[in-house]
This record gives structure tokens, sequence and C-alpha cells, in this order.
């Protein structure tokens, strides 16, 4: 062959023409009430709030702000429904309720992934591919147990709690009403749902789905509006069990609010995981599973591998690779499916990602931002990996639910270890090896409730997930998903 | 708001950095070869596969679609390689090849014919100085089990008869025993024989079977000469599959990045749509790049393919689905 | 028109790979309701139809544990549908089987279906409920995970049309194995609808094989199959039983027999056919 040999191969020269899903699929509302007693409120009734899309900042749509008499009524609705309805409700009965629910997501799947999208900002792959069945396999998880709770380990007849109170962040927004609603009803338990104050609609389009389903009134309710809602909900005296996913700060906030209550309590809070990679890990796999790790979702994921422990000794080549890697992001329209990484989800969490990267700039560490273009409306941030972090930087040491990296260095195993549990968090880790051993000896040694080997974000309605120290407590998933929604 | 560029390590490109001045090392024996092969990264195969189906759901469309199905036609090495196979079979598949749709002269020529040694002659006397190559498969194809000599007789004698472009195939048995000098060693042997031709080396991946294997055959291949490594000879039960073309894709990246020596690569037996074809090309798109998006180093060893690519672009054109027949059989 | 429209019979055929053949031997027997009225010609499976249905069942194991058990959850749910769709059907059949008034029956098909949903839900607990991490003294990560034993022969309930013949079908099957179900003798009609609408639930072919006939002629072939992992005996009692029991010993078959104490909750039968498999795994740097 006599072809001239260039300098260097560009990927992605291909170009992909737009390829952008119809947004017409959502009829969506202009305006929507509370969801309390199997009926939706009128929304003048209420004060009402925007929600927009984070990828142009255009009105979705109008939702209500629940005050405190609209919280007390849900909360009244799900006690009367508890008392009189579900907990007379068979096991099996309740299990075919909730078999319903998770084929009309299934049914609905489309919709539901749209709407997702438009609200969060999350890619439509994404919602499309992983929120909405994953949320579909919770319901079909969960509807297996109801009917066979003696069996679950907690004794031969374990009772329900009573009205759980669930408050769910915007980062997958169906998913985590699909994590708090599944169990709990699967006990025989009711509901209060509070969805994120920017992504209130996909809750509000699961509750047409409980209508279809003709779950018995009250028995799940949804109040959307603010924090001033969610706080309502965490000290209203008729709620027995509260569930919280969000951060930390707030977490603890809750956690001080119901001390000097009965009511039992989990919390699924923030985490800063340890992506640790040796130097014997399968090399391709291991660049997909750390972009994965951190990008997937904008990296608004609480177990986001946001933290990279390569082994030293490889440093130099895995960061090659993976500015090269962050480089063929496909940063865009969320409607878009070929979009790899879509948009912040609101103008607030983009200020503070901003705020703790220019912070990591300052404190020395060698930056590397993709060269995406980013469109003019919206809130987007390229992606970022940081090189030469030390376990002092602030980037190394606090949450910054962004698609930013930061890379530290190890020589040894227990040197990985030790960086990895430096930390006042434990949610997630991975562990990149090709040797069985050694993963499992490091695995035994990390302080986290979730670790993946040689893999990354990988999540299934069977397999417990939650974390130690403040990154929470409790598990939703598996077997052990019950125990927080049982009086065991 | 804006965020700093990208500063790569090192200087200003980005994608797969080929350096100007080759590189490759000198293999002097086969525990040295040995040494080189299994120093190479594993695969993991969950994440392999993951990879590959996510690059599946990349949605082609419109003005990309189009352009494509033209590039996908001119990667196609069309093939016949049956038992039956006479100069009647092989005049037909050279006209279809160098005129894929004879009402439509827009459409562009396959990059070659894939024939036996035997009618190698023939191929060239129907496609004369055509842009069309004869490649012709050699080495005792497709099993391989035969020795040295006859294998290397094999090659000669197609590229007597004309062949460009030879399509070798590994000893798989050899390389399964732990005898990779003598496949390597094979591999330089037809190479030499090959002169200027154009060697493919077949790894026949569904007899591999582990990607860990592919990886290395891969790597065993280019360091003996091969100017293509090919996934399969098409005439076993598990041909081309996306993961395998990945492996294949990457170990070509980092041995161009190593060396400096730029190899292509063939996916062969099982490619039967244009879905297909987009998904390869998606893939050398992402792994590879720009360079690798031309048929000098990279084809489709198929047949029922480019009839697919036909009708798909007639029915980008016409906005309708068509009819299988409106194209020939051949 | 008039009253006087003459239905179209149904022929009621053997359940084989996912396809419904006649007996290669060609022979039926005749089946009566309760009440001795005849109902339809059986096909009268012989020996031949339950080596094809082993062969069969030993393919399709393999592909049937190769899926998750998140999917074989949905398939077996999806047999819930169809059977819910088709509850009138069930409902009558029942009733002229068992002698039962229109409503026990169709109380029985609700228990029956809702049975049905209770082992769909299962497929994705067996391994958390028992298997699990065993704490060894060493450095060592050790797990047992249940396995299914493979192909499994069953001996339907005599008496019990479809309640008793859900249990025993789907308790293996949710656990990943394969049946080939001989159906009750003089009662076989809603098990073998029940195996129609397996074939139209995503059933993978080979899973759930039906074959209807003389239950003294098929039992001893699958019993004494040395292909066959595992055997029911529910629907045989009696010396009958404990010679099935023993031609089973040949091949060292795991072997369900009913117990008077068996509840409505009881996972015997899931544990039945399941082994346990238990993996070591150094730990060290």
């Amino acid at each position: 062959m006599t072809e001239k040999i260039p300098a260097n191969s560009r990927l992605g020269s291909l170009e992909y023409d737009p390829a952008p899903e119809s947004a017409s699929i959502a009829r969506l509302k202009s305006s929507y009430g509370l969801f309390i007693d199997g009926s939706f409120s009128d929304p003048s009734q209420h004060e009402q709030f925007v929600t927009l899309n984070p990828a142009n900042e255009e009105v979705l749509a109008t939702v209500a702000q629940a005050s405190n008499a609209d919280v007390d009524h849900a909360v009244q609705a799900a006690r009367r429904a508890y008392e009189t309805v579900w907990s007379k409700t068979t096991g099996a009965e309740r299990s075919k309720y909730l078999f319903r629910i998770a084929r009309l997501i299934q049914e609905r799947a489309r919709e539901l992934a749209v709407v997702e999208t438009l609200d969060n900002g999350k890619p439509i792959r994404e919602s499309r591919d992983i929120d909405i069945p994953l949320a579909a396999a919770h319901f079909f998880y969960y509807a297996g147990w109801a009917d066979k709770l003696g069996h679950a380990g907690f004794g031969a007849n374990p009772r329900p709690i009573g009205v759980a109170g669930q408050i769910i962040p915007w980062n997958f927004p169906l998913l985590m009403a699909a994590w708090k609603l599944a169990p709990a009803l699967a006990a025989g338990n009711t509901c209060v749902l509070k969805p994120a104050e920017t992504t209130p609609l996909s809750a509000l389009l699961l509750a047409e789905i409980l209508q279809q389903a003709e779950l018995p009134p009250g028995v799940v309710n949804i109040v959307t509006g603010d924090g001033s809602t969610g706080a309502a909900l965490v000290e209203h005296a008729g709620v027995d069990k509260i569930a919280f996913t969000g951060s930390t700060a707030v977490g603890r906030l809750i956690q001080q609010r119901v001390a000097s209550s009965q009511k039992r309590l989990t919390l699924e809070l923030g985490g800063k995981g340890a992506n640790i990679v040796f130097e014997d890990a399968p090399i391709d796999e291991m660049i997909e599973g750390v972009i994965d790790g951190i990008f997937f979702n904008q990296g608004h994921v609480c177990c986001a591998g946001s933290r990279l422990l390569v082994q030293e000794s490889v440093a130099d080549e895995v960061l090659r690779r993976l500015v090269r890697r962050v480089e063929q992001l496909r940063v865009g329209d969320p409607m878009d499916k070929n979009t790899d990484v879509g948009a912040i989800n609101s103008a607030a969490q983009l200020a503070r990602i901003q705020e703790l990267t220019a912070f990591g700039e300052g404190e020395g560490a060698t930056r590397y931002t993709s060269s995406c273009e980013l469109p003019d409306k919206g809130y987007w941030f390229a992606p970022t990996v940081f090189a030469d972090v030390s376990q002092s930087h602030r980037i190394a040491r606090e949450e910054i639910f962004g698609p930013v990296l930061s890379v530290l260095t190890f020589r040894t195993p227990e040197e990985a270890v030790a960086k990895a549990n430096n930390s006042s968090y434990g949610l997630a880790c991975g562990v990149w090896s090709e040797k069985g051993s050694r993963t499992l000896w490091v695995a035994q040694r990390l302080r986290a409730g979730v670790i993946w080997a040689n893999t990354y974000n990988r999540f299934d309605p069977t397999s417990p997930f939650g974390g130690v120290r403040e990154s929470g407590f409790g598990r939703e998933g598996g077997r052990h998903g019950l125990e927080a929604y049982l009086d065991v | 708001m804006s965020t700093a560029p990208l500063r790569l390590v090192g200087n200003d490109d980005y994608g797969v950095k080929i350096p100007a001045s080759s590189a490759a090392p000198a293999i002097e024996s086969e525990t040295q070869l040995r040494a080189l092969l299994t120093a190479l990264s594993g695969v993991d195969a969950v994440g392999l596969e993951a990879r590959a189906a996510k690059l599946a759901t990349r949605s082609i469309k419109k003005s990309t679609k189009m352009a494509a199905i033209d590039l996908a036609i001119s990667m196609v090495d069309l093939t016949t390689l049956e038992g039956a196979d006479t100069p009647g079979r092989v005049s037909s598949l050279c006209a279809k090849a160098l005129r894929p749709d004879p009402r439509d002269l827009t459409v562009p020529s396959v990059a070659a014919v894939c024939v036996y040694p035997d009618l190698v002659a023939h191929a060239r006397s129907v496609l004369g100085s055509a842009p069309v190559a004869v490649a012709s498969v050699a080495t005792a194809f497709p099993s391989g089990r035969a020795s040295l000599a006859v294998k290397l007789l094999d090659v000669r004698e197609a590229l007597a008869a004309g062949a460009d472009e030879i399509d070798m195939v590994i000893d798989r048995g050899a390389f399964l025993s732990g005898r990779l000098g003598q496949a390597f060693e094979e591999i330089v042997a037809v190479k030499g024989a090959c002169g200027d031709a154009h060697l493919k080396v077949i790894l026949e991946t569904g007899e591999l079977v582990t990607y860990d294997n592919v990886r290395r055959a891969s790597w065993l291949a280019m360091l003996g000469g091969a100017d293509f490594i090919k996934t399969s000879t098409g005439k076993v039960s598990v041909n081309a599959t996306t993961p395998v073309a990945l492996v294949m894709l990457e170990a070509v990246r980092d041995y161009a990045e190593t060396t400096g020596r730029i190899v292509g690569v063939k996916v062969a037996g099982g490619i039967r749509t244009t879905k297909d074809a987009m998904k390869y090309l998606v893939l050398v798109n992402e792994t590879t790049g720009s360079t690798w998006l031309t048929p000098h180093l990279f084809r489709f060893g198929a047949s029922s393919l480019l009839n697919d690519l036909l009708m798909q672009r007639l029915k980008q054109r016409r906005g309708a689905y068509v009819r299988p027949d409106e194209f020939s059989g051949d | 028109m008039s009253d006087s429209r003459l239905d179209v019979r149904k022929t009621y055929k053997l359940l084989i790979n996912g396809a419904f053949p006649r007996s290669e031997s060609g022979r039926s027997y005749e089946v009566a309701s309760a009440g001795g009225e005849f109902v339809a010609n059986m096909a009268q499976g012989s020996r031949k139809d339950l080596r094809d249905a082993v062969a069969a069942a030993r393919v399709a194991q393999v592909k049937w544990w190769g899926s998750s058990a998140y999917n074989r959850g949905q398939v077996i749910y999806r047999l819930a549908e169809m059977a819910e769709a088709r509850r009138a059907e069930l409902a009558e059949h029942v009733a002229l089987a068992e002698g039962l008034s229109i409503k026990k029956a169709e109380r029985s098909v609700a228990r029956a279906i809702d049975r049905v949903v209770w082992y769909a839900g299962w497929t994705d607990k067996i391994a958390q409920v028992y298997g699990g991490a065993n704490p060894v003294a060493g450095p060592f990560f050790n797990f047992s995970l249940p396995i299914p034993s493979g192909v499994v022969g069953i001996i339907a309930s005599q008496e019990s049309s479809l309640e008793g013949f859900v249990d025993a079908a789907l308790a293996p099957i949710a656990a990943g194995n394969v049946v080939i179900v001989v159906a009750s003798e003089r009662r076989p009609i809603p098990g073998v609808l029940l195996g129609e609408m397996s074939a139209t639930s995503d059933f993978p072919a080979g899973v759930l094989n039906v074959v209807t006939g003389i239950t003294s002629e098929l039992a001893p072939t699958l019993a004494s199959h040395e292909d066959v992992d595992g055997i029911d005996l529910s629907g045989v009692t009696g010396d009958a039983a404990n010679d099935l029991n023993a031609a089973a010993a040949s091949s060292i078959k795991r072997v369900f027999r009913p117990r008077d104490g068996d509840g409505a909750d009881s996972t015997r039968r899931l544990r039945a056919f399941i082994e346990t498999s238990t993996v070591w795994h150094t730990i060290g740097q």
C-alpha cells in the first residue's frame, strides 16, 4: 500500500444526522393538581410553580405546590386506605396490583421515557434503555414478594408499618418512585410520595397509571412541591415511616427532625465513589466503565465513580485514553437518540458544579475539558477530568454531582483501599482487575454498600443498594429492601 | 458559559495518534512472542459485549445513511466460495461486482471479488483492468490443515493467476495448542510469498472462541505482517459478530499507535442486512476513526449483503419499501 | 340462524417441544366427565412420545436456565394472563372433570391462576431465599447457589385437575427446570388447556410438555428414564408408587412424593428439584 499515513485518525468523523425522538407522545397537560385519594385535585385550587425542560429552559407545565393542609389531607387519605382497605388486602391481591402497574409501565414505556427526558434532561437513550425498564422490573420484582412475605426471612407473618412518607430526588425520577413505592406496597403499607421540585412529571404520569391499575384510592398519594412540602411530610404525626433519597445535608436535617419521634427512617444519601483501577485491568472495558461511572446521567448519580484511583504504573496511559474517550462523548439535545450526555438538571445545580470545578482548578489540579459545543439555551456543562488530584483537594472530597472526574493515583492495594475509604461517604466503589482474589480482597476492605467489579453503575431490582456511614442507612432492592417496610 | 478547551497529553491532536516512524518489535523467538502476547490487556467479555450493544443503538438516518450505504457498498468483497462454483457463476459475480445495479450507474462498484484460487484467472479475465480487485482465499482454506509447502504453493498459484489480494487462514490448531511460533512463521512466509499483493489473515474467531484469544491472534497476525485481519471463513457456525469486530478494531488501533503501521479489518460471514453493516461502520467510526473508513482499510466479506444495501439505497430514494426481485440474485 | 348450530369439536393432542402432535402410536382413549358422560377422545401417549419429550426437554433446559430469572418470571406471569383470559373455559372443564358446581369450579380456577402468579414471583427470589454467602473459617469468598436439577418428570394428581397440575408443573419450572407432565388419566383436560396456553405465553418450546394417556403405562418409562433428573409421584399411590420410587433409584433421581402436611405455602416442591452449588474463591492481594 502506498497511501500516505495520516498523523492521526479522527474519531467520530462519520457524522450522525440528528435523530430526534418525537416529543408528541408526551401529551402533557398545561397544569396539574395533586394526586390524593385516587384522583387529581383541581390545579386552580393550588399555588402553581413551573417545571422546565433543562435542555432549553422552556416551560413544560405548571404543577401544584402542596401546602401543609394538602399534606395533611394526603396523609389522612393514606391512613384511611391503610386501615380500611390495604391492610385487609391479601398478599395475593397486592401482588396482582403490583403486576398490573409493572405491565402498564411496560405498555406506556415510550411515553414515560420521553416525559422523563423532557423534565430531567437525561438522554432519551438512557431513559428508554435504563430508567423505564428498571422501574418496571422493580415493580415486577416486588409484586412477587407481596404474596410470599413469610419466606423473606423476617418471620412467618411479618406485618407492614403503616403509612410511609417518601421523598425522592430529581436524578432518576420515575425509577426512584418505583424504588420507594414497590416494596412499600408489597409489604402492605400505604404511601405519600413527594417527587423532586424540578422533576414532578413522570410521577404524575405514574399516578395516571395507578388509576388505570385501579389501585384503591388513597393507597398511593402524590404531593408535588418544594422543600417545605417535604418538611411537612417528615414532621406529620400521621406518618409512621420516612424514606428519603437525596443529599447528605438534607438527610442530616431529616434525621434530626424525626429524632424524638417513633418514626422509622431510611436514608439514601450522597457519595464520592472511588473507581479503583489496577494495572491488570481489562483496559478498554475499564475506560468505558470509568467513563460510564461518572458521565452516565451527567454525573447526577449518588453512586457515581467520581474519583478515579489508578495504579501509578499505568496512570499516564489510562489518562491518555480517558481524555481521548471524553472528547468522543456526544453532548447535546437529550431527545436525540445519539446523545451520550444531556443537560444539567437545573440552574442551581449548574452553578454548584461550576463553583466546585473552578475551585478545583484553583487548587492546582490539571483540568481537561471536552471541546464539545454546548447549546446556547439550557443548562450545560462539558465533561471534565481533573488529573493530579490529591486527597486533600476539595474536588476529591465533596460530591460535585456533575460530569467531573477527579483522578488520583496509588501504588499498592492497601493504599488504594485507604484512599478509597478516606471519605465520610460510603456508597459505591468500583474495582478493575483481572485477578479475582485481589478484587475480593479489596472488596472485603472497602467501606461501601455497593462494590462493582469490572463494571459500574449496574442496577437490578434483586440487588440491594444503599450506603454506609454518611451515605445513609437502609437498603433498597432485593430481599433486604423489604426490611424497611416491615414491622420487624 | 464556556469551559476551557481540551488539552491532551502530548500535543494538540486527538483521536488515534499514529507515529510517523515504524517501531514494530522484531520477533526473535516463540518465547518472546508469547511474552508479548500474554502481556496484552485481557478483555472483559461482559464489558465488551455491553459496549458493542450500546454502539448498536446509534441511529443513522438521512444523509448519513445514504453516505454510509454507498461507503458500505464500496467496502464489499463480493464472495463466492462453494464447491459448486463454476466459471459461469464467477462471471455473474464479477458483472454484479462492477455494476451492482445496472439501472443506476451512480452505485459504486464493490472493492473486490473473493473466489477460490482455481477461479482467479477467470475472474481476472472477466474484470480486465476494472477497479475491482481479485481476492483469492488460499492456504488450504477454510481449514488450514495442510503442510506449509502445500499452503505456499496454493498462494503462489493464486498470485500467478492474477490475484491482487490473498485471504489466508491462521493455523488454529497451532494457535490453540500453544505453537505460537509456528502460526507466526507461517504468516511471515505467506507474506513473503505475497510480495506486493495485499495479505489478509483470517483468524476464524468462531474457533478461537474467547475474546482474549482474538486479541492475541490479531496481534500475532499483525506482527507477522498482515495487511488486514479478517474475522472468519464464513464456513463455520459462528462468524463475524460486533463484539469480535470491536476487539479487532481495538487491536489495530493499538497496533497503529505502537508501531506506526496501519492494518485493516475485514468482517465476514453472517452479515446480511444494511442494519448489520451500519453497526460495523459505527464501530469503525468510534474505535479507529476516519483513517479506517475506507475500502482500503475496512471490508465486508459478504454475498447477500449487497442486495440488501441496494434495496435500502433504493428505498431511501423512493421512500417506499422495495421488492427483493428488483435486484439480480447474483 | 337457528339455535341448532353444530359446533366445531376440539381434538386434544399432546404438547411436545412447543408443538401439538398426536401420539406416535395413533391410539386414543375416552375421557368422561365425573358424571360419566363422554367428553372427548384423548391422545393415548406412548413410551416413544415420552422419549421424544425428554429429548426435547433436555435441549430446552439449557436455554431456559440460560435466560434471566426476570425473563422466566415474565413468561410464567404471561401464562397467568392467558389463563385469566380463558378462565371460563377452564372452569367449565374443571366442573365437568371433578363434578363441581360451576361456582366451585370458578373458585378453583381463581386459586390456580393466583398460584401461577405466586410461582411467577418466585423465579428471582429462589437464589436469595435458598442461596447465600457462607462464612467459612479462612480467606475465601464462599457462596452457595441454587441451580435446577434439570429435566423433571411429573405424574400429576389424578383428582385435582387444575390446581394440582399447576403446583406440580410450575414449581420445578420456576426453579429453572423443564418438565414432562403425565396428566391425570381421567381428568386431563384442564391441564391440557394450560399446556395450550403456555404455547401462547412466550414459553420456549420444550419447557412444558404434556402427555396424556394411561398412567400405569407411562409412569414407569419416566421413572426409569436415565436422562430424567427428578420425578414427582403425586399421581400414583400405594405399591405402584413404591415400585416407581425403586425404579427411580437406578439413576439416583430426586423423588417428590406429596405428604399430608403440605400446605398452600409449602415450598417443598420448589426445593425438591433444586441443587446447591457452592463456590470457593481465594481472597488475597
